[in-house]
């Protein structure tokens, strides 16, 4: 519905408005902090203007992160995680839309219920996983009597493992396996006409072929708009890499930031150095915005699926 | 080039048959146009022999080799679908060449192809524009030229033109069969339109509801129909139908309210007692006073054509058309009579729907 009311158009302009106010607020006091000494943070009352420390701040805290190696780690995952996403939701989603079998709902909806499973809720038994990639097998030869029937035949225990934690692999395989990619790219899918799919039959093109010629183009700015929410969301991870990785060369970003904001309890009663955290949040957060803000043209249009 | 034969196929999903046993030979550089309403399988039948859909029973042959079990590329066809099906990210060179540089034909080579067909279809100035960029008719003229430049050995066409307007719509059909005439390639095209069928066809073949009700020349199909589908299904405006019981004595069709038109005697005889279907197209039929026609009827309302007027009189419950390019007057509710030309009636089993005549029969007005 469209309303034109000179008086609404103000109403919704002003509710915009605050709204916006509400949001960049946060943001700004970060800034301010960022920019004072530490004394001048803790002051009462607050400073509201920024100050003259920034530039100081900001080199303390890429100093005491160790922010240089933490963001060659973390953009390392950001892509890993980025790239296999887009590989393999255009690839699952290519199964499920063009080829005809019998198990392609069961699937899809196998695929479709992970959505309701983030990593939160799965976070034990993915780390028993992690912990031993090929567990899941080993059971299964376990129940099936498989490794008993090895042992008996030829005295050899089957013990299959394959540890995850502290590598990249194990920080980003289980970031990539999640339903979102999959069900944007169906969506996608089922908008390409029929007769474009036998009008490459016609001309000779296989599948992979159809795939790579047809479908990638098509998708471009689906691709975009993936690319931007996994890296974005693969920048921004804690609980995981909290989690899988405890050797320091493996930690990411966003728990090196934690770390900058020490406990009270920790400190021993000593104030926590707010304007050093505050200084390396706007570093951690800089790769995200510039992200969001250059593919933002291609981000929108993916998620609305207009251009075709 | 090559013939096409199609032998008892059927196709059917589910637990539905939609093509019940159809056979046609197509023989080399033909034009076959088959022509059907909405749901009669002619698409389902084109596209088993495109070989995008399988063939539930029967064989298809294609330069006297069986196909069905070949893949739609390797059955040497070229198609060209009813909404184009253009590669949206293409410029209308690649969208040419594509089925070339799949085939992995060098690029120079393929250049120099796509050039070549891209001007005899007049499309030299749009190759670097996006489909999008151009109209209906450029479109078309693209996917026709995708299909030209794989030098196929048949080209199939399904309602290629069914979405254009009505003007472009009679450009594209001259000019598809100016191309035909000038390649000579086997070609099936499928269509809905009646008049598409009449002009384009060297031969034409009729479905309906999954069989081939009539295959035969344009001319030879309008003039004797074979069944009552056929005769309803071709010319505009359709053909009348009164229904009667055929007596030998007096030699006649007896219709509903107890007038006659007098058939040939040895006609008459041999379907006597038999009720028929007497179908005449509106341009056999004249207007003349009441009582001295074949029948009287009541002149309901009349079309203006610009070169003549389509007169509706109500008979009995049915309608009756007369085309008149006299343009009389005639005023409404009045009753007229209705003249049969000589040499213009069909007659139809009306159990059976068949033909019962192999030409048509000379009539007279009743005597009086």
């Amino acid at each position: 519905m469209i309303e034109r009311t000179p008086l609404l158009n103000i109403a919704t302009h002003a509710i915009l408005a605050v709204g916006l106010l509400l949001m960049l607020l946060p943001m700004y006091l970060v800034i301010v902090a960022a920019s004072h000494s530490l004394q001048d943070v803790v002051a009462v009352p607050p400073n509201l203007l920024p100050g003259d420390q920034l530039w100081v701040n900001l080199q303390a805290a890429w100093e005491k992160g160790h922010l240089g190696d933490r963001f060659v780690t973390t953009f390392i995952v950001a892509m890993g995680v980025m790239t296999g996403k887009i590989v393999m939701s255009c690839i699952t989603a290519f199964g499920i839309v063009f080829f005809d079998h019998r198990l392609k709902m069961p699937i899809f909806w196998l695929i479709f219920i992970t959505l309701m499973l983030p990593l939160e809720v799965r976070i034990v038994p993915t780390y028993a996983v992690a912990a031993n990639a090929l567990l899941p097998f080993q059971t299964l030869l376990d129940l099936s009597g498989i490794t008993w029937i090895i042992n008996a035949l030829s005295g050899i225990e089957v013990k299959l493992e394959w540890n995850l934690l502290n590598s990249y692999a194990g920080l980003i395989m289980p970031l990539v396996a999640t339903a979102t990619g999959t069900f944007l790219y169906r969506q996608f899918y089922l908008t390409i006409p029929e007769e474009l799919v036998e009008a490459a039959k016609m001309d000779g093109a296989g599948p992979l072929r159809f795939l790579w010629d047809v479908l990638i183009p098509l998708s471009r700015t689906n691709i975009a708009a993936l690319a931007t929410i996994m890296f974005v969301y693969a920048w921004n991870q804690y609980l995981w890499p909290l989690l899988v990785v405890t050797d320091q060369s493996y930690a990411m970003i966003a728990v090196e930031l934690s770390r900058l904001v020490p406990k009270f309890s920790a400190t021993g009663g000593e104030v926590p150095k707010w304007h050093i955290a505050m200084a390396g949040t706007l570093i951690v957060m800089l790769p995200p915005i510039v992200v969001v803000v250059f593919m933002q043209r291609w981000f929108v249009r993916g998620l609305i699926n207009t251009d075709k | 080039m090559a013939n096409i034969s199609i032998k008892q196929v059927r196709k059917s999903y589910a637990n539905s048959e939609v093509v019940h046993g159809v056979n046609l030979e197509v023989s080399t550089g033909e034009f076959i146009v088959i022509l059907g309403p909405s749901g009669c399988g002619k698409s389902t039948l084109l596209r088993m022999i495109a070989g995008l859909e399988s063939v539930t029973a029967g064989t298809i042959l294609i330069d006297d080799k069986p196909v069905n079990d070949l893949e739609p590329h390797e059955r040497g066809c070229a198609m060209v679908f009813q909404n184009y099906a253009l590669y949206p990210h293409m410029t209308v060179a690649e969208n040419i060449g594509y089925a070339l540089k799949v085939a992995g034909l060098p690029k120079m080579e393929r250049a120099t192809k796509v050039s070549s067909v891209a001007a005899s279809v007049g499309l030299t100035e749009f190759l670097d524009r996006r489909p999008g960029q151009l109209s209906g008719g450029q479109r078309q003229r693209v996917a026709m030229a995708r299909a030209i430049i794989r030098e196929p050995k048949v080209f199939l066409f399904d309602e290629p033109l069914s979405n254009l307007d009505a003007k472009l719509r009679v450009q594209m059909r001259q000019e598809i069969r100016r191309i035909h005439n000038r390649i000579r390639a086997t070609s099936i095209f499928v269509t809905h339109d009646q008049q598409e069928g009449m002009t384009l066809a060297d031969r034409l073949v009729v479905m309906n509801k999954g069989v081939i009700e009539q295959i035969g020349a344009p001319e030879d199909v309008y003039h004797h129909p074979a069944s009552i589908y056929v005769a309803g299904f071709i010319g505009s405006p359709a053909m009348n139908f009164l229904s009667g019981q055929i007596s030998a004595t007096p030699a006649a069709a007896m219709l509903a309210n107890g007038e006659r038109i007098t058939l040939p005697a040895h006609v008459a005889a041999a379907h006597d007692g038999k009720l028929a279907q007497i179908g005449i197209r509106p341009e056999a039929l004249s207007i003349v006073p009441a009582g001295s026609g074949s029948f009287d009827a009541v002149f309901d309302f009349a079309e203006e054509l610009g070169n003549a007027r389509l007169y509706h009189f109500r008979f009995e419950d049915l309608t009756v058309s007369v085309l008149s390019a006299d343009k009389p007057k005639v005023k409404a509710g009045v009753p007229m009579g209705i003249k049969v030309a000589m040499d213009a009636v069909h007659l139809f089993d009306a159990e059976t729907g068949k033909r019962l005549l192999a030409r048509g029969i000379v009539l007279e007005p009743v005597p009086a």
